[in-house]
């Protein structure tokens, strides 16, 4: 399998064709620099995002808390957990980073909270 | 009437009249109060819940909400007061009074001896660019639903087209897929992305939402709510060509069609306006023609990054603070920045000379995208800076540092060739 990726690590934007099979890489071309080698790879093999959303705040209909994953998850499991912090409601006060959902859907990651609220 | 004295008051609690108050505070001025119409600080970062934020500033990814606080927290610690749910009406620019109204004291006045402006920018919206059709429910600004979604938990659609690829449709495109809507297209006029492509690998492509560079919407359909939108490619005048228009069924229409900067304030104020940028034209302390007001953040100049506002805002707190010390720097000549080659226009717009030598970062937008290029910033034909850059775009702001020492009366150029 041939992919084209364009690496995000730099504004440069280098135009990368990895190709490979299987989760294995047996070449990468186009990096601009050595970076652009692991973003490449990773981005072929198992891409990675940060994911932010909002949760329901208990007893208050019109307010949200914004949330984050704490580090980056497999870009595949985004919809996962989207179901999964759809499915949270907060009680306050809360404090930022507080943990808001652990190790969400399995990914080893917490879901935690981006601002202080009252 | 009820009165609050001050010595420097700052018009705006986003990102650019936090980071002022807190530099002011820094620079010695013992009172500083943000006049503020939200019933919080954070400005714009409050519903811009995404990452992206502080990558130059403190290296690493920050969400909207993460940056801002980073400020509210030394805001605090440093005794910034504040008054919320205010709107600022008028601003007294010879006199250092500022009018709000206010839900507690109702009238306020607010005497200062200096005064930042912050006020940010506000969407272009669908009248601003003259789309035919009705005007049926479900037309947005792209942060009019940004606000509506992160903030107020009201979904907007399901079936959703984004007219203009800046960063704020193409991160509205995201979280509306992440929401569970369909989002159908992006459109786009120009034959480049407005945005940055680290948006467009992360928030279109990830999610397989194609984009129509070189297209634009001719027309609304629908009578009560959106029923689709006719779309078709543009000549090279930037004409639609009707013939090949297409309809493109959707029950929502984002507008991510640009910023403007909110200068009523500032126009009633008689402090001059930049036509190019639509904010006030000020000099290195971003000082405006009123000397005892100053400007910072997306009201001066619209940002992509939030890094370059507090950058620019620190530079506002500091010189409005010592103005109202009367410690300001006396000004031995001036030197206008010239916008030469490929350079649409620079912030500041001028440097005012004085004993204090310091470097001065010039901040300026290209007019057409370009590849290995230098920028360089002359005064006649002596060369005062430059730098390479392999790529340059409209969409991104680029800066060159310069000397003031090095500077001398009359204009220097920035141009990139
Ligand atoms: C919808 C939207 C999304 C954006 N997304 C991003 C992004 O993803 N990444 C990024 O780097 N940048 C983004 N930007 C740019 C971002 O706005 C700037 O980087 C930064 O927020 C500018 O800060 P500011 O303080 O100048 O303006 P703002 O954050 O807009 O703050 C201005 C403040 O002034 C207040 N105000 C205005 N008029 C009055 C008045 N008369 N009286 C009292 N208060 C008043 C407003 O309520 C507001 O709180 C976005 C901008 C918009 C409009
Ligand atoms: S490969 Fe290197 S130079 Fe190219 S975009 Fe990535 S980080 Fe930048």
């Amino acid at each position: 399998m041939k992919k084209e990726i364009i690496c995000t690590v730099c504004p440069r934007g280098c135009a990368i064709t990895v190709e490979g099979g299987d989760g294995k890489v047996t070449s990468i071309e186009g990096n601009g620099c050595k970076r652009g080698l692991s973003f490449a790879e990773t981005e072929f093999t198992s891409p990675v995002r940060l994911l932010t959303s909002t949760v329901r705040v208990a007893g208050k209909e019109n307010e949200l808390l914004p949330v984050r994953t704490r580090t980056p998850i497999l870009r595949d499991k985004l919809f996962d957990v989207m179901n999964a912090i759809r499915a949270t409601t907060v009680t306050l006060p809360v404090k930022q980073h507080d943990v808001v959902i652990s190790d969400v859907c399995g990914t080893g990651v917490d879901v935690i909270a981006s601002r202080d609220m009252e | 009437m009820y009165t609050i004295q001050c010595d420097v008051a700052v018009v705006g609690a986003g990102p650019a009249g936090l980071a002022a108050a807190v530099a002011a505070k820094e620079n010695g001025a013992a009172r500083v109060l943000v006049i503020e119409r939200d019933n919080a600080p954070g400005g714009i970062l409050q519903q811009c819940i995404h990452p992206g934020f502080g990558l130059t500033r403190f290296n690493e990814e920050l969400t909207g909400p993460e940056y801002y606080s980073r400020f509210t927290e030394k805001a605090e610690a440093l005794g910034v007061e504040y008054l919320l749910d205010s709107m600022v009406l008028d601003v007294d620019a010879d006199g250092g009074k500022v009018t709000c109204v206010n839900g507690k004291y109702g009238v306020t006045n607010v005497e200062a001896g200096s005064v930042v402006l912050a006020m940010g920018c506000r969407e272009r919206t669908r009248e601003s660019i003259v789309i035919p059709g009705s005007r049926p429910a479900g037309l947005y600004t792209a942060g009019s639903a940004q606000r509506l979604i992160n903030r107020q938990n009201i979904m907007v659609g399901k079936k959703v087209v984004i007219l203009g690829s800046g960063d704020i449709g193409m991160i509205m495109a995201r979280r509306m897929t992440l929401e569970g809507a369909e989002v159908v297209m992006v459109v786009e006029l120009m034959d480049y992305l407005a945005g940055l492509t680290r948006n467009r690998v992360q928030c279109l492509d990830d999610f397989g939402i194609p984009l129509r560079l070189g297209h634009t919407i001719t027309r609304i359909e629908g009578e009560k709510r959106v029923t689709g939108v006719y779309v078709a490619p543009v000549d090279e005048t930037k004409k639609p060509i009707a013939e090949k228009a297409e309809f493109v069924p959707c029950d929502t229409v984002l507008f991510s069609v640009g910023l403007i900067p909110e200068n009523e304030l500032t126009r009633k104020a008689s402090i001059a306006i930049d036509g190019k940028t639509n904010g006030p034209a000020v000099n290195q302390y971003m000082q405006t023609t009123k000397p005892a007001v100053f400007a910072c953040g997306n009201v001066v100049h619209v940002n992509d990054l939030v890094d370059n506002v507090s950058a620019e805002s620190e530079q506002a707190g500091k010189y409005a603070a010592r103005y109202a010390a009367g410690k300001f720097p006396a000004a031995k000549g001036e030197a206008v920045c010239k916008p030469g080659a490929n350079v649409r226009y620079i912030c500041p717009q001028k440097i005012v000379l004085s004993d204090e030598a310091e470097k001065v970062n010039l901040y300026f937008r290209v007019l057409s995208p370009a590849r290995d290029v230098t920028l360089r910033v002359r005064c006649g034909d002596t060369i005062l800076a430059q730098k390479k850059e392999f790529r340059v775009n409209p969409g991104e702001m680029n800066s060159i540092a310069v000397n003031t020492a090095d500077v001398a009366d009359g204009e220097i150029v920035v141009e990139v060739m």
